[in-house]
């Protein structure tokens, strides 16, 4: 029987959407019946007085867990997010409620063996709850106590064959969409990259050694399905840079209407017959189509790249087979001076077995803010603060059109002294023998 | 409680100790047909609500089932999924990157009987465990954080105020008959762990009354620098205070320069801020990440406030529901709900949506607020 009443969280077992009360309700039960006699090495009690103590926050409209709490395992700065209550005496399951993160598999896809292995780890070792997952990518194992902290990770590496995530001023978690293991638009392989580059710094993602945080995120191509051009320091962003591949028969099945537009994304309402014009050639933000005389013919030169007329006809018009990546640096949320989204920095690299010009880039990138980012500033921030042509220095990337939205409309404009003839050493003397005081 | 050695020795921390080895290898998990058709795809197709086709260049294929998931799940639930996995799928499944699941099958048949079977799954009190959905132009699953499961620095609650939204527009979740996908997303507090500043409508927990100061501990344990560097608005200095007799050394807080962000509290646990009746829920709208036909764009304020009320936050849902109807009935084919608001402008936005426009959602952070008002004739009465 559950220790605490709660009538505010029953509230939310109604409804259709699968309800996270009644799946904790179901661990309380779980771990109260403990069919397999397991002997739990944090209390049994612990999902239960984590309702407790939610209802209670429900009741009081503020949070009760303490600020902070800094745990984790020998070797590494981070990776486990320590938290306690601040009501140990009434909650004493949650007194203890450290998150550890465990790295996920790029694409998140799994066997059931290894899901099955790390709920008996967590099951014996942890709460029993979980988050599937955090939105860095990590696997989140949701509370447990100090003394299970080495216990786990001993577990993980040893029996798992799996380690710990990132936490703290370094590089987190990177994760990536499914790229080419089920997508057709999957310009590199955007998973196989996440985890080269995943082992290649392993010592920047477990001990911190940075100003502040630092994320990669790979997508396959310009949908953004892991949202890297948002959520990522360092944005990896699949194209191709020769010409999208028409089928003129299978343009002419969409149009035909024996094909769904946008592979029947939209079929759950009456948009009336696919109309070519109207859905593609209209809307595309170059202007670069044209279906005349039956014929789709696209300027390719003039094309941008932004997936639209791909997405409405995936069975007639494919990606390009000179293929490769972009990367965009610096989205962050909006602490301290706003928000920012990825701004394009490399327009297209080739994404080698290797992975060694974009490794050039990444680590030039960080030996400059290494040294010249602030405490707590995020590489974004670096950037507002010194200028986004000193990232083009640093990483000896030529400027290029490509770089700005548009140009500067204030003429406040630095030149450095070498550019300018002459130089800046200038007497006074000199000016004056031309023009008089 | 007996202590159960995992093997570890605390006598020699680290003897036998494995470190820096990474995540697995992705294609330990494959499905062999994924394997097999790896980067040779053709196409792909939605059949119908939650079931999708890709199909090889080979001519294989492969019909993934999509379904709901709370994020927040227990390790019941998991071995409940790893059972319908070993059931349907050879063991095999993945989770999406707004936290649904996907299970893969061979054929339509297979797919249609394993969604039939995870829609008939239900909990105790009545929930679906795995609805199908989550595909082409509808709602999708909610990315959320900690909220008051788990944080310390939350101005509202993330599983609660999440299963309140779904419930209310649940039927988009099992439908594609908007004009655009709607990506809903959920932060708890303005650090936007998450996808808010980058959703067509997003809930954000925010606070409106400033920090309190704990005076007697600030100099014990916060470092006096980082938290007035912590300020957005320089709204914190360092200052000594005479306190129960004694001069310690503190913060100052210029009530009329914080704009309660809370960052001062991260960086320093002698200022506290949260309050029930001052915190609650701020909607913006018009974000987006995926670069088709128009750029990415973040999402603007709409509503600078509505306050918490758990467990469903009636008021929350009600505005959520209103704006995606109205954009629903009112947007163009393809149109994101933020293509949508910046076509037909924003004062038409507020009147179709029934929203009260309030000096609270013109920007006045610092220079780029400029750009934000309106330089020109063109506006519609």
């Amino acid at each position: 029987m559950a220790k605490h009443k709660t009538p505010l969280l029953d509230q939310l077992e109604s409804g259709p959407w699968p309800s996270f009360v009644s799946d904790i309700k179901q661990e309380v039960a779980h771990r109260y019946a403990n069919p397999k006699g397991i002997d739990f090495q944090i209390p049994a009690e612990c999902p239960d007085d984590l309702l407790g103590i939610l209802e209670l926050s429900y009741v009081e409209g503020e949070t009760h867990w303490k600020h902070g709490g800094i745990v984790g395992v020998f070797g590494y700065g981070g990776g486990v997010i320590g938290r306690y209550c601040d009501q140990p005496e009434k909650f004493p399951g949650v007194a203890h409620f450290h998150t550890v993160r465990l790295n996920q598999p790029s694409g998140m896809f799994y066997k059931t063996d290894f899901l099955r292995q790390i709920c008996d780890l967590w099951e014996l070792r942890g709460s029993g709850l979980t988050n599937m997952h955090g939105a860095t990518g990590d696997i989140v194992l949701l509370g447990t106590s100090t003394p299970q902290l080495e216990e786990i990770f001993w577990e993980a590496t040893h029996n798992l064959n799996n380690d710990l995530g990132g936490s703290g001023s370094n590089l987190r978690t990177p994760s990536c969409c499914l790229g080419e293991s089920r997508c057709e638009y999957a310009c590199y392989d955007s998973q196989e990259m996440c985890f080269q580059l995943t082992n290649e710094y392993q010592d920047e993602l477990h001990r911190p050694a940075f100003p502040y945080k630092f994320k990669f995120k790979f997508d396959g191509c310009s949908l953004g399905c892991v949202a890297a051009i948002a959520r990522s320091d360092m944005s990896f962003i699949g194209t191709w840079r020769d010409e999208i591949r028409v089928d003129q028969k299978v343009v002419a099945a969409y149009v035909g209407g024996e094909i769904a537009p946008n592979a029947g994304a939209y079929s759950g309402r009456d948009w009336g017959k696919f109309d070519i014009q109207k859905e593609v050639v209209a809307l595309c933000p170059s202007q670069c189509i044209r279906f005349e005389g039956g014929k789709l013919e696209i300027n390719n030169k003039e094309c941008v790249r932004c997936m639209h007329c791909i997405c409405v006809m995936p069975r007639a018009l494919k990606i390009g087979n000179d293929r490769g990546c972009s990367i965009l640096v610096g989205a962050k949320a909006p602490i301290l001076d706003g928000p920012q989204m990825g701004s394009l920095a490399i327009p297209f690299i080739k994404v080698d077995d290797d992975y060694a010009g974009v490794k050039e880039f990444i680590e030039a990138t960080w030996d400059w803010w290494m040294e010249e980012g602030k405490n707590r500033e995020r590489i974004g921030e670096t950037l507002k603060r010194l200028g986004f042509a000193k990232l083009l220095e640093v990483t000896g990337t030529k400027a290029d059109p490509r770089h700005v939205k548009e140009p500067r409309h204030n003429p406040y404009i630095f030149w450095k002294e070498e550019e300018v003839e002459g130089g800046w050493q200038r007497e006074i003397s000199d000016y004056r023998s031309r023009h008089q005081k | 409680m007996a202590f159960i050695s995992s093997g570890y020795n605390p006598a020699k921390p680290m003897e036998g100790r494995i470190t820096d080895i990474g995540p697995r290898h992705f294609t330990d998990f494959l499905p062999p047909v994924l394997a097999k058709n790896k980067g040779a795809w053709d196409y792909h197709e939605i059949l119908e609500p939650g079931v999708l086709l890709h199909v090889g260049l080979s001519g294989d294929k492969v019909y993934t089932v999509r379904c709901g998931g709370a994020r927040l799940m227990s390790v019941t639930h998991i071995r409940e999924i790893c059972d319908i996995a070993d059931k349907y799928c050879g063991g095999h499944l993945r989770f999406t990157t707004r936290n649904n699941i996907e299970f893969m099958v061979g054929t339509v048949e297979d797919a249609k009987a394993l969604k039939a079977d995870l829609n008939a799954r239900k909990f105790a009190g009545g929930s679906y465990k795995f609805p199908v959905g989550g595909t082409g132009a509808g709602v999708t699953n909610i990315v959320h954080t900690q909220g008051w499961v788990h944080c310390h620095t939350p101005a509202t609650d993330a599983s609660g105020t999440v299963k309140a939204t779904m419930d209310v527009v649940f039927e988009e979740f099992q439908n594609m008959r908007l004009p655009a996908p709607v990506r809903i997303s959920m932060a708890c507090c303005l650090n936007m762990c998450g996808a808010v500043h980058c959703s067509d409508i997003a809930i954000l927990g925010i606070h409106r009354k400033p920090p309190i100061i704990d005076h007697e501990s600030v100099d014990n344990i916060c470092e006096v620098p980082l938290a007035v560097a912590a300020c957005p608005t320089g709204a914190i200095r360092p200052t000594k205070i005479e306190f129960q007799g004694k001069q310690v050394n503190t913060v100052a807080v210029k009530n009329e320069r914080c704009m309660f962000c809370g960052n001062c509290y991260t960086m320093c646990p002698a200022m506290p801020l949260a309050d029930k009746t001052g915190d609650g829920i701020a909607i913006m709208v018009g974000g987006k990440i995926s670069n088709r036909i128009t750029t990415p764009k973040f999402s603007k304020v709409v509503v600078p406030f509505i306050p918490n009320e758990p467990p469903r936050w009636p008021k929350m849902t009600k505005v959520i529901k209103k704006i995606l109807d109205t954009y629903a009935g009112d947007a163009r084919k393809y149109e994101r709900l933020g293509d949508w608001a910046n076509r037909i402008g924003w004062e038409r936005f507020f009147e179709k949506c029934d929203l009260e426009f309030s000096a609270h959602l013109i920007d006045d952070f610092r220079d780029p607020a400029y750009y934000t008002w309106r330089q020109t004739t063109q506006f519609k009465f």
